[in-house]
């Protein structure tokens, strides 16, 4: 594939990128909403979170793989208890990250 | 910055260095990941120009890495737009769910402001605002940061990719979906949304192990949200 064409079609996914970025806020924004669409707005955050994060830390090359070598899986569970214990977003980060380096350490 | 901004800032501690701080768990993931972008395009014959372009313009790291395995395998454009549509479909529900927290933003700052919308900065947008009104300098920054960082990763991916070793051993791969489960956690605060999270986790696994990789996520989402509204109705659990 030519660079032209190349260029061409990154301009055809921004468009396609940005317009559902877009839309629904400026459509929804500045509106009066039934409060049932508002409760079910609200449950978006966590249900798209827990449905992007879930697959990512127990599934590898399309096989579910919650076994001693997934170390994401692993450092999930202390970061779950970082999280928990201090609702702050610093401290479960460094948690995963020290758990992962230190797991790689020892399965090296 | 004008004097006036800086008194400001003085009380309020700098609502764009604030957005930057905020913003650092992102960075911390995309810097490797948009290196192995810019490694990955590079490999597959884009041009640093192009390569560099798309961070830029389309700005969502899995459509990227997609649309560059796509290139490689000679598929034609049109398929890739296709593909690169339906991936970041799932933006819709984030835009729509943000909506009710951006209700005094003007439109042009609503579309500026929707341009740079991630994943990963949804996640944290939505744990911020939470109830709280945030200023709005404090928002784009943590939006511009993340996406400079994106940026910089993607250009250290193309003209540094052979230099620099492995970045394994520092698990900055664990960075963005440890941030997750932080993000996740802080949005949660009542038995329905745990529910809604347990289900929409469990739906989005089990749809992703049948094959559905392009649409889990989005049909997850909105099974667990609409089953949630279901739920509170039920238990008559006062709002939350």
């Amino acid at each position: 594939m030519d660079q032209t064409t190349i260029l061409l079609t990154i301009l055809g996914m921004a468009a396609v990128t940005y317009l559902p970025r877009v839309i629904p806020l400026l459509a929804l924004t500045g509106r009066r909403l039934p409060e049932v669409v508002i409760d079910w707005l609200g449950y978006v955050p966590p249900a798209v979170l827990a449905a992007m994060l879930l697959p990512s830390l127990v599934v590898s090359d399309g096989q579910s793989a919650i076994n001693a070598e997934n170390l994401f899986f692993w450092a999930a569970l202390p970061t779950f208890a970082a999280a928990i214990l201090t609702r702050n977003l610093f401290v479960p980060v460094l948690v995963g990250m020290a758990v992962v380096i230190v797991g790689r350490l020892l399965m090296v | 910055m004008n004097e006036n901004s800086e008194v400001k800032s003085s009380r309020h501690q700098r609502p764009w260095l604030q957005g930057m701080v905020q913003a650092v768990p992102i960075v911390l993931g995309y810097i490797p990941v948009g290196f192995a972008y810019g490694v990955l395009a590079q490999k597959a014959g884009i041009s640093a120009f192009n390569t560099l372009l798309m961070s830029i313009i389309v700005y969502a790291g899995s459509a990227q890495l997609i649309a560059v395995g796509l290139v490689s395998s000679g598929l034609a454009p049109l398929s890739i737009i296709i593909t690169t549509f339906i991936v970041n479909l799932r933006h819709m529900l984030m835009s729509a769910a943000l909506s009710p927290h951006l209700q005094s933003w003007r439109k042009p700052a609503l579309a500026v402001f929707a341009y740079e919308l991630t994943d990963e900065s949804f996640a944290l947008h939505a744990t911020r605002m939470d109830g709280h009104e945030r200023p709005k300098s404090e928002t784009f920054a943590v939006n511009v940061t993340a996406q400079a960082s994106w940026v910089l990763g993607t250009a250290l991916g193309i003209f540094g990719g052979q230099m620099i070793a492995e970045i394994e051993p520092f698990a900055l791969d664990y960075a963005l979906p440890a941030m997750f489960i932080a993000l996740l956690v802080m949005q949660i605060t009542n038995k329905v949304q745990v529910i809604v999270a347990v289900l929409a986790g469990l739906f989005s696994l089990g749809l992703y192990l049948l094959g559905m990789q392009q649409w889990y996520v989005i049909i997850a989402t909105i099974l667990a949200a609409t089953l949630g509204v279901v739920l509170k109705k039920w238990t008559k659990q006062p709002s939350s």
